[in-house]
């Protein structure tokens, strides 16, 4: 049952406030003016061994104008919603849209699309987080708590909850209305082990990824995520690892559970195939792409069994949406193909300036802004990979390993400025030896180059292995703008990944 | 619709509604205009105001005492009550927290009633025309420039149950710009954190791109491996400013930090550096001055929002290469018996051998590396603190002192605490800005280092 369009975001004057900025920008002569309102809604908890530690209940509420004026970009927001304010802002984006036209010489224009007028989307959850009373929020967080907490070997807990109900409001020259809203959730518990007398310590964290669902998945009522076994397994799983003997350095193949895999595709596929990067918009800061658009269609991405799609439409995904902030209706295409690159993540502006290359002057929907206080830029959807149809299970991708490696859940990651070069770890890293797990290992960290990596991609999991992963927190743009973000993939195998042992690494 | 308050309007009101036994209101408000190219052209730029109201409620006393705390951006008159309301709703849900402490008394600052400081376009009208020349100058130079550049002006007021009134006005300018060849093979950076973006001077930010940039005509490939190399005061910034946000004394004691003291309790008091370096913060600083109280919109292992309004000082994280110091709310500081030392949004390294500039610690050099700075740097291994990362945008190899050509990227894997004892060469301390956290943390002074056996873990094919 859809969610209706919540009631105190509909009672804010956003068609007032939208209808006069937008009168304004015409009577200024721009060739092009969005509008947005937005509402943001958010709630942090953390608690320390069943304590709270630290709360947070936030409201983001403002808007802003972009102005099209002689060919050059001005943007600015406010957060007093009054008309008076809305004439304000529209004289503040035109004037920096004059002050910037000098810097400017090549004149931007964006790609028709279709005007959706009036138009409403609401993702799909069951229950909003911002209906839960507090007090059951972290009392079921402080019973979780201590249940981990009271197993043997655990002498930290943390957990921390995120929880995000965001509405926008949408409104342009051309004519397209959209009013949107969705709900994401994140909850994880962090157990800590502190050997007293060597004063090694490790952690271990749930896995659940952060989600585009509702309070149903925090409490485990929708079944996606068992809290139960992740709970009551990380005592036992941490004291593993701190026993654990450190890993020889070396060349292995791996089994790439999801939950490690989705971060990998993040920062090798995701950021890679966003076209700003390519064309050097990020250059000064995250930085540009080895998939530079010269190379689409003939990019040798990864072996063929790589099939990775671009997708704003998901069910549940981070990304999801109806309309991105430029008014384009969301879709879904292929990125890599048997692969080979074959699309890019597109606004409107790129897709016009670049139709010739691309095939296409229409944009694929991934103009997006944080809050109503930043500009839209070119974001992600949700980069996924593809499982194979009748594909193995993680089981029988481990049997195929004579001498390996098996990862499970996300830690540490860094990737160079064109996405080559990557180095991570994880949750849990278990030794494959003739095709059966054989106990954990630590320190471990697997460094690789982006094509080099995925050439080496010899299978890839069935459906049943397929995860939807993800994160809150992508960061990009200047000024610095987070973004939710899903990537979903099956278990994969890897053949002859490079191993690093992290304690040798540091000089232990 | 009703129009808006002043800050102060927002703090009184809200003191006036409530009904807690203790409240604090901080308000912040935040002006900042930008401007961003690449290929030589603008392409994006902003004026943003914004506002965030943050209303903390306390119910019960002293170290009993529960806390709520709710932020808004836009309120109008008939917001306040029920937001001062559910504030005291989420403490009433809370319980009573472990960082409780009594409120502190302070008095009205004489400036309380003046206007937020403010913004705009116009602060580029001195740099703007000049970005347009060097971007002229790109085209005709075959040379390609990015960067971005910003002014941000935030003021926060902050009142009290207890009485006090503050206000802190806190300007910072920030830019970067990124210089490519044409060819987009070879690439440099320059940036610079100031307080007011008149003071830049683009002609020689766009010079030392130039100069740099002419280091690439010769291109050199070599292997990963230990190398002597120089980090400059941009790099070593980027990881101090991550051994510092580590250091929060409640973590320590935990036992999950490279702070920890195996067995039980933290390091301070421990010799953690061979080398008389000594890592301090001052909001006082000439050049890098931030707000003398501890402002706290939440609460948090490093910070509590009980202890709102305590005065700041110079504190000696490190000192002489002995870790004297965490950061510390007033409850850590119960738990761990060391003195009530906040954080502080300033950061300065001092070497007490240190001399010369970078040019200095260059020319001492026999086969090495000069940087120009570290990129996505992340943790690896929290017991060492060890981080891995990657060099960006100008490598140089430096032979008999002098920079020969560029080499390619590396991706390095080293833990600042390790850096603290192993580096041969320290340049006196300037003020910096780190090309991955100076967003963030854009108030540092740092030296250049020589490091003889840095850690490149492997190359990056990245140019």
């Amino acid at each position: 049952m859809p969610h209706d369009l919540d009631a105190a975001f509909l009672s804010l004057p956003m068609r007032l406030l939208a209808d006069t900025a937008l009168n304004h920008a015409r009577s200024l002569g721009v060739e092009h003016a969005d509008f947005r309102l937005e509402r943001i809604r958010s709630q942090d908890l953390t608690l320390r061994d069943g304590n709270l530690d630290g709360s947070r209940d936030g409201e983001d509420v403002g808007f802003c104008v972009r102005v099209l004026h002689e060919g050059t970009w001005g943007f600015a927001a406010a957060v007093d919603l009054t008309t008076e304010e809305a004439v304000r802002v529209v004289d503040r984006a035109v004037e920096l849209a004059k002050v910037a036209r000098d810097l400017n010489p090549n004149r931007v224009e964006i790609a028709a699309e279709p005007v959706h007028s009036d138009v409403t989307w609401v993702s799909a959850y069951e229950i909003d987080p911002f209906t839960v009373p507090d007090a059951e929020k972290i009392g079921l967080l402080a019973e979780r708590s201590r249940r981990v907490l009271s197993q043997d070997g655990v002498d930290h807990v943390t957990a921390q909850l995120g929880q995000v109900l965001e509405n926008k409001f949408y409104a342009d020259t051309a004519g397209t209305v959209t009013t949107q809203q969705r709900v994401r959730v994140q909850l994880f518990f962090d157990a800590l082990a502190v050997d007293a007398e060597s004063g090694r310590f490790e952690t271990m964290r749930t896995l659940a990824a952060p989600a585009g669902r509702g309070w149903e998945y925090i409490t485990g009522a929708d079944g996606v995520f068992d809290w139960d076994e992740a709970l009551d397994e990380l005592g036992p799983l941490l004291a593993e690892k701190l026993a654990a003997p450190g890993v020889t350095p070396g060349r292995y193949d791996l089994v790439i559970h999801p939950s490690n895999l989705w971060l990998t595709i993040h920062e090798s596929i995701g950021h890679a195939t966003e076209l700003d990067r390519a064309l050097g918009y990020e250059a000064n800061y995250a930085g540009t792409s080895f998939a530079t658009l010269d190379q689409l269609g003939t990019l040798r991405y990864g072996s063929p069994a790589m099939q990775v799609t671009g997708d704003r439409t998901a069910p549940y995904g981070l990304s999801t949406i109806g309309y991105d902030d430029e008014g384009v209706q969301t879709q879904q295409w292929d990125i890599v193909r048997d692969g080979v690159l074959v699309g890019y993540q597109l606004d409107r502006a790129m897709a016009q300036a670049n139709a010739e290359v691309l095939g296409t002057s229409r944009s694929n929907g991934c103009a997006f802004a944080d809050s109503p206080g930043h500009v839209p830029v070119q974001r992600m959807a949700n980069v996924s990979l593809q499982p194979a149809d009748a594909g193995p299970s993680t089981e029988d991708l481990i049997s195929r390993v004579e001498d390996g490696i098996y990862v499970v859940g996300d830690k540490s990651w860094s990737i160079d400025m064109q996405r080559y070069n990557f180095q991570f770890t994880g949750q849990r890293f278990y030794r494959i030896k003739n095709g059966q797990l054989a106990g954990q290992l630590r320190d471990v960290a697997y460094q690789a180059t982006t094509t080099e990596f995925w050439g080496s991609l010899d299978a890839v999991g069935g459906p049943q292995t397929y995860v939807l992963g993800g994160a809150f927190n992508c960061g990009k743009a200047q000024p610095g703008q987070i973004a939710p973000v899903s990537h979903g993939c099956p278990s994969v195998l890897m053949r002859d990944i490079n191993i690093l042992n992290t304690g040798q690494e540091g000089g232990q | 619709m009703s129009q808006p308050m002043t800050p102060q309007e927002i703090v009184e009101r809200c003191l006036e509604l409530s009904k807690s036994d203790g409240m604090i209101v901080l308000v912040d408000e935040n002006s900042s205009a930008n401007l961003r190219w690449a290929n030589n052209a603008l392409t994006t730029n902003g004026v943003m105001h914004a506002r965030q109201v943050t209303v903390i409620a306390t119910v019960g006393a002293g170290t009993g005492a529960a806390s709520g705390v709710v932020a808004r951006s836009a309120v109008t008159p008939d917001d306040l009550e029920p937001f001062v309301r559910s504030a005291e709703q989420a403490a009433q849900d809370n319980g009573a927290a472990e960082d409780a402490q009594p409120l502190l008394d302070g008095e009205a600052a004489t400036d309380w009633y003046d206007e937020p400081g403010r913004t705009s376009a116009t602060a580029f009208q001195s740099i703007a025309p000049a970005l347009g020349e060097a971007f002229i100058r790109g085209r005709n130079e075959q040379r390609v420039l990015y960067g971005y550049v910003e002014h941000d002006v935030r003021t926060t007021y902050v009142g009290t149950s207890t009485g006090w009134r503050y206000r802190h006005e806190q300007p910072t300018g920030n830019i970067g710009i990124t210089g490519k060849t044409a060819d987009l093979a070879s690439s440099a950076w320059v940036g610079q954190a100031v307080r007011d973006v008149a003071d830049l001077d683009i002609n020689v930010l766009d010079a030392e791109l130039t100069r740099r940039l002419a280091w690439s005509q010769r291109a050199v490939e070599l292997p990963a491996g230990h190398y002597d190399t120089v980090l400059p005061p941009s790099a070593v910034s980027d990881l101090m400013v991550y051994a510092y946000w580590n250091m929060s004394a409640r973590d320590a004691h935990d036992g999950r930090t490279v702070y920890s003291k195996p067995g039980a309790g933290t390091r301070v008091g421990e010799k953690i550096a061979d080398r008389p370096v000594t890592l301090w913060s001052d909001p006082a600083v000439p050049g890098l001055t931030s707000t003398p109280f501890a402002l706290a919109r939440a609460s948090s292992a490093a910070q509590s929002v009980f202890d709102n309004g305590l005065q700041l000082q110079r504190t000696e994280w490190i000192s002489e290469g002995t870790l004297s110091a965490l950061i510390q709310t007033r409850h850590s500081a119960d738990l761990t018996g060391l003195p009530v030392t906040p954080a502080i949004e300033n950061l300065g390294l001092d070497v007490g051998d240190a001399g010369g500039d970078i040019d200095d610690l260059v020319s001492g050099v026999e086969r090495g590396l000069l940087l120009t700075c570290l990129w996505y740097i992340r943790e690896v291994d929290p017991q060492t603190l060890l981080l891995t990362g990657l060099t960006r945008d100008g490598v140089y190899l430096v032979e008999n002192g002098e920079v020969t050509g560029a080499v390619n990227n590396f991706r390095f894997n080293e833990s600042p605490i390790s850096l603290l004892s192993r580096f041969s060469h320290a340049s006196e301390t300037v003020h910096t800005v780190g090309r991955e956290f100076g967003d963030y943390f854009p108030r540092t002074a740092m030296p250049a280092l020589r490091v003889p056996d840095f850690n490149m873990s492997s190359v990056s094919q990245a140019s």
